[in-house]
């Protein structure tokens, strides 16, 4: 590990333990919990509910899901690209810099396209 | 024994400002952050023509100190069929996520915890993307339907919106050409220009996106209040609670921090190039003993004793620091330019970064909320495709400018002027689709009855 790293892993450490320090000791600082078996339902707005929350949900949410692992994945693609850019230019290899990226993302906007036209981007 | 002392104290030496930093910003931004909250509340007052709170402290100025104290004894229940372990590890994984993120964000050009890493704000991206997994795993630990479905609306929204505020960033990252976070703001001094002005709506997508990754108005659906109770946070009391509000405000806090370094030139003053406007840097001496002054004058008609000693003590701390700030002045060039530039770049830092969250507060108090299929529309019909739009033209920019000679502004307005007419066609597509599509649900006899659908 790079020496630059380990102040970032000494905050981090330091970051977590906030909020577990904290939560241990007022749990034994604030007054105990008064009430009956009632407090510890969930809260629908005083109704009981009648079924579990462990159930199906709506299939577009999987959608979306998908689509942003296939869109960020492509953002992971640009990063190291867009970091690179202006040393190329720098080199004159603007084609070489240009072209790729385009029909990558060329590739890219014909799906997106696609998704459009099916309706697959909306969640109404 | 002593070798391992002797490498602990070599280390501490070596590192001793990033250690300062961690143990200063876990002290302190939770402590700006509940600050916040009492500008929040005072500003919307302001704006509805209200006080706002005035009760606590002078003009309410000890309000989050109280609220903080309440919160940390108030009753914490864990309900009965809440999966116990997630439920307790969700706020905290929120909570560190945002704070850790601090970590790669550089207040001034010698305040950072991770110095000169080079993946920069990569980590800040990428140790953020954290948090809505403690929104997911909260929402599903309570066992609470209002919760369910809001932490999935919630992540529906933060997927959503991720990718746009990646092409955003990028955008900016295409002009800087590194992920370092002092050499993002060095370049931006030897190009002469905030990247606002060559990649503007770069910096209107990255606005807009990481309004939506924060869960901030108008895009607040997943605690919408008026139809999930509090969404996520539903069966959260007392300090867990407290921690996804901290969690919220320290996202503020780094987005607006990314935004001004990678847009609005970090800790750079205005016109940081041009020598006869020097005189800027008197402004935060000026900015401070206006302020101490003013806590002067008003200690005078505070009505009790106690509030009026408060009025002094935040007076006198004013001008302490004012003070600081013109000690430091005549030291830009000698061995101490490193408290001077520390100390500047440190104002004008903390002063974008708190102009860029009023912006966050005005848009809450302005806008009202989105309707969930519009805030899906709006991400993936329009900002993605606009964004990715930017992305091209900013590239394009900087060919023209270096392969045929145009002057970069010129080349940025073309580019510009591009990427609005496709937002525009953008926008005319959309709104026959959406029309097309409001159409079609009307006459879907399945869910005739519901006149609110679509």
């Amino acid at each position: 590990m790079p020496p630059a790293y380990i102040p970032l892993l000494l905050f981090s450490l330091l970051v977590l333990a906030f909020p577990v320090v904290t939560l241990i000791v007022f749990k034994y600082l604030r007054p105990g919990s008064r009430g009956g078996p009632a407090k510890f339902q969930p809260y629908e707005c005083g109704i009981l509910p009648e079924t579990s929350t462990r159930g199906r949900y709506f299939a577009r949410f999987y959608i979306i899901a998908m689509l942003f692992m296939i869109l960020n994945v492509e953002t992971i693609f640009l990063f190291p690209w867009a970091v690179l850019f202006r040393g190329w230019l720098a080199a004159h290899l603007a084609a070489f810099a240009l072209l790729p990226m385009f029909v990558f993302l060329g590739v890219l906007l014909v799906g997106y396209v696609w998704l459009y036209k099916k309706g697959a981007l909306d969640l109404a | 024994m002593s070798p391992m002392l002797h490498s602990i104290l070599a280390f501490v030496q070596t590192w001793w400002v990033e250690l300062l930093c961690a143990v200063l910003i876990v002290l302190v931004v939770p402590l700006i952050a509940v600050y916040i909250v009492l500008v929040e509340r005072k500003a919307m007052a302001d704006m509805r023509a209200r006080l706002g709170p005035m009760r606590v402290g002078p003009h309410g100025l000890l309000q989050p100190i109280a609220d903080a104290l309440k919160l940390l004894f108030k009753e914490d229940l864990i309900p009965d069929n809440a999966d116990q372990f997630i439920f307790w590890l969700a706020p905290v994984l929120s909570m560190t996520a945002a704070l850790t993120s601090m970590g790669a964000v550089a207040i001034g050009p010698w305040f950072q915890v991770a110095r000169d890493i080079n993946i920069g704000l990569l980590f800040v991206v990428g140790v953020g993307a954290l948090g809505p997994f403690g929104i997911v795993l909260g929402g599903w630990a309570s066992n609470n339907h209002y919760s369910i479905i809001g932490a999935l609306r919630s992540t529906a929204q933060l997927i959503s919106y991720e990718t746009t505020a990646g092409f955003a960033l990028v955008s900016g990252f295409l002009l800087a050409g590194t992920l370092n976070v002092r050499a993002i703001v060095e370049t931006q001094r030897t190009d002469q220009a905030w990247y606002v002005f060559l990649a503007p709506v770069g910096f209107f997508t990255y606005l807009i996106a990481w309004i939506a990754e924060t869960n901030r108005a108008p895009f607040d659906l997943p605690e919408a209040e008026s139809e999930l109770v509090a969404g996520y946070m539903t069966e959260y009391s007392g300090f867990r609670w407290s921690l996804y509000f901290l969690a919220e405000y320290a996202n503020m806090i780094v987005v607006a921090s990314v935004g001004t370094t990678l847009f609005l030139g970090g800790w750079l003053r205005p016109f940081p190039n041009v020598r006869w406007l020097a005189g800027l840097d008197a402004a935060p001496t000026l900015l401070l003993a206006a302020v101490g002054a003013y806590c002067v004058f008003r200690a005078g008609k505070q009505p009790a004793r106690a509030q009026s000693m408060f009025m002094w003590a935040v007076a006198f701390g004013c001008f302490v620091v004012a003070a600081i700030f013109t000690l430091a002045l005549p030291f830009s060039h000698l061995p101490l330019e490193r408290m001077h530039d520390g100390l500047y770049g440190a104002f004008w830092f903390l002063l974008k970064v708190s102009a860029y969250i009023y912006i966050f507060m005005w848009l809450r108090f302005t806008l009202p909320r989105f309707r969930f299929d519009q805030l899906m529309r709006l991400g993936w019909h329009i900002l993605i495709p606009l964004a990715l739009v930017n992305v091209v033209d900013v590239g394009i920019a900087l060919a023209l400018s270096s392969e045929f000679g145009i002057n970069r502004w010129v080349a940025m307005v073309i580019t510009t002027a591009a990427t609005l007419g496709a937002a525009m066609l953008l926008l005319h597509w959309n709104d026959k689709y959406a029309a097309a599509a409001s159409a079609a649900l009307l006459t879907d006899s399945s869910i005739a009855e519901d006149t609110h659908a679509g």
